[in-house]
């Protein structure tokens, strides 16, 4: 009986696996071609603008947007860094773009710290009330930008520090803390309670411990609170535009200005160029650190 | 001398929740103390509240004299070892056993000579480079447990220390804590849930169920005459037969009755006894139910049952039979000829029975 109904059977099987890998190989290259098509829709506005900031202003009027540019010409970028104008003066985006150098560095590696300490506390050193203070610091994170212009303006004139880059560093601090809070505090919850207690042990204090046993821990979280907090402060436009003054621009306000303020012909490759200088330090964030992003998002989901 | 260890009326409340009430335990230079009992006895948080990770609500603690209810963990002269190993993950084996004589500005020469002797004491010198992520699960604790040594404290806690090792390490590492204590003469505090870990380390064994303390004792009065039916059925492997019978005083002792499956009820005397309730549970371990022959002595009575189960362990066979509506374990030689089904006569060795109130729980001899 066996051998009878087995020996035709064995074809068909082998058919059919036969059909559904090859099914398999269709709707792989199925995924690839339209992952493809996606990524060129991703990277085409990135493909205009620099093809663009390398064009002379010739070309773009009389040449197609998508062609490449026939003669290659760095002009534009020399425009944009140090001459083009941002309202009455005409320095280019070189002195704005220090400006948010100055508040970006400063304002991430404060934000950061103080959250480390902040997630450190709430999540190993229990006290009275400190899951009421941190969904309060939660509750911070989702407080729109809006709603605090104007106490902001009043509190750094309170502090003689309105229209200053201190002052902008102190905004974003204060607007970080909550999202670098949370980052550091869910890191730190995930590792057990024992460490701090061995420590309080072998005779370490607070701050000891932080530094000698928390901190050397903390690389991937790190990382990611600089990417999240250089991003933010960076591409910041919002309190950028409205806590400064002449001089304390930062570049995202003078990149407005820039494409915003010129007259007579619209100089594309020159805004082109300036709006990619705007954009290369966060691109070259993630490019450094983006590997320890993933890994740092994904850190305190999975228990090693 | 003053104790080593001296816990008065401590009490520990979260909230309104009474964690542990009214512990009062006192110990001497020397001597290895086992907190012991089921999950959430409060044994574990009764050892942090002796290292001064938990305040205390009530009572006073003192080592060796001095009122330590209200210092911090780092002035309490202690070393801990905890059931994670709690290594620090950055810092390579030398780091982890010097950290704390570094917080503490320990010369850098003393830290060496001391990081040397725990290394070569515990058989880690090749180790000290590593970081604790590169060591196997026995290597840590070893680590962890040089971390503790190194200090040269006037207590060590232990805080389950030996649950995460798989069994066979577990057992030796159990003897290498007992040779320890041993060659250092050091006092110890050493929370487990395992009775055997109890049995075996234990100078003096705690224990707790519900926060409250159950009894202390050496391990050999814990054993031999738990004071109620809890401490009884805990302490040892396999557990105590806790048989309910009917006591009934005579002339010369108390006849007790322990009804059998099919058949007529067996009948003990105690010479001993005296005084009984009419309801008893009756206290007998396994090894005082043994084969006719092999225990003599006036307190040896015969009767035969019939047997459930027969399991042989090696050394010993466990044969497992009903009495008073209880299963009854007996342990036997390995050559026995017990059979499922079949019925034996077992030999009761009265010398070492325990009597309990079966309301109370309490021990009545």
């Amino acid at each position: 009986m066996t051998d009878l109904t087995a020996a035709p059977r064995r074809p068909d099987v082998a058919g059919v696996r036969r059909r559904s890998s090859a099914g398999k190989i269709a709707l792989r290259w199925g995924l690839y071609a339209i992952l493809l098509v996606f990524a060129l829709y991703y990277l085409m506005p990135l493909f205009v603008m620099l093809t663009t900031s390398l064009k002379s202003l010739e070309e773009i009027r009389t040449g197609d947007l998508i062609a490449l540019p026939r003669e290659i010409t760095f002009d534009a970028w020399r425009t944009a860094w140090s001459e083009a104008c941002t309202g009455i003066q005409c320095e280019g985006v070189r002195p704005y773009f220090w400006n948010s150098v100055l508040i970006a560095v400063p304002g991430v590696i404060i934000s950061t710290l103080l959250g480390a300490v902040n997630g450190y506390v709430v999540a190993q050193w229990q006290f009275r009330g400190a899951n009421v203070i941190f969904a309060l610091m939660l509750f911070g994170c989702f407080i729109p930008f809006q709603v605090v212009l104007l106490p902001m303006a009043r509190l750094l004139g309170l502090m003689g520090i309105a229209g200053t880059i201190p002052g902008l560093i102190f905004v974003h601090v204060i607007y970080g803390i909550g999202f670098t809070t949370l980052f550091f505090r869910n890191y730190y919850v995930t590792i057990p309670s024992e460490l701090t207690k061995a420590a309080k042990v072998d005779g370490a204090g607070f701050l000891r411990i932080f530094w000698a046993i928390f901190l050397p821990l903390s690389l991937p979280i790190v990382v990611v609170s600089v990417i999240w907090q250089f991003t933010q402060i960076w591409n910041d436009f919002l309190f950028g535009v409205s806590f400064s003054q002449a001089g304390t621009q930062p570049v995202t306000v003078a990149l407005n200005n820039i494409v915003n303020s010129t007259t007579g012909v619209k100089a594309y490759n020159v805004d082109m160029a300036a709006a990619i200088i705007a954009a290369l330090p966060t691109l070259l964030v993630y490019v450094v650190a983006g590997k320890y992003f993933i890994r740092g998002l994904t850190a305190g989901s999975v228990k090693g | 001398m003053a104790p080593i260890l001296d816990i008065r009326n401590l009490y520990k409340n979260y909230g309104t929740t009474e964690v542990l009430k009214d512990i009062n335990v006192s110990i001497e230079s020397g001597e290895f103390l086992v907190l012991v009992g089921p999950s959430g006895c409060g044994k574990s948080t009764l050892l942090n509240c002796i290292a001064g990770l938990e305040p205390i609500s009530g009572g006073t603690l003192a080592i060796a004299g001095e009122d330590m209810t209200d210092v911090s963990p780092k002035d309490r002269d202690i070393a801990m070892v905890f059931q994670s190993y709690a290594l620090y993950p950055t810092m390579s084996v030398a780091k982890n056993i010097t950290f704390g004589m570094k917080v503490r500005g320990v010369d850098s020469a003393t830290q060496e000579r001391k990081l040397a002797e725990v290394a070569r004491q515990l058989q880690i010198e090749p180790l000290l480079n590593r970081r604790p992520g590169q060591l196997s699960g026995g290597q840590r604790q070893r680590v962890a447990m040089g971390r503790a040594l190194v200090r040269d404290p006037k207590l060590f806690l232990f805080d389950e220390p030996l649950s995460n090792l798989d069994a066979k390490l577990r057992v030796e590492m159990r003897t290498e804590i007992k040779a320890l204590h041993q060659n250092l003469g050091a006092s110890m505090v050493y929370v487990t849930h395992d009775q055997i870990e109890a049995m075996t380390l234990a100078t003096k064994i705690v224990v707790m169920k519900g926060g409250v303390i159950q009894q202390i004792g050496s391990p050999s009065e814990i054993y031999n005459r738990p004071a109620n039916l809890f401490v009884a059925d805990f302490m040892g492997s396999p557990a105590m037969n806790l048989i309910p019978a009917r006591a009934q005083g005579n002339g010369s002792g108390t006849r007790i009755e322990i009804a059998r499956e099919g058949g007529e009820p067996i009948v003990l005397t105690d010479a001993r006894a005296r005084d009984l309730p009419e309801d008893v549970i009756v206290g007998l371990r396994p090894e005082d139910i043994a084969e006719p022959g092999f225990r003599h002595g006036e307190a040896v009575q015969e009767a035969s049952c019939k047997i459930d189960i027969v399991e042989p362990a090696g050394a010993d066979t466990y044969v497992m039979t009903h009495l008073g509506g209880k299963p009854v374990t007996a342990r036997l030689h390995s050559e026995t000829e017990a059979a499922p089904g079949a019925t034996h006569t077992f030999a009761f060795d009265l010398s070492k029975v325990s009597y309990f109130e079966p309301e109370s729980g309490r021990r009545l001899n």
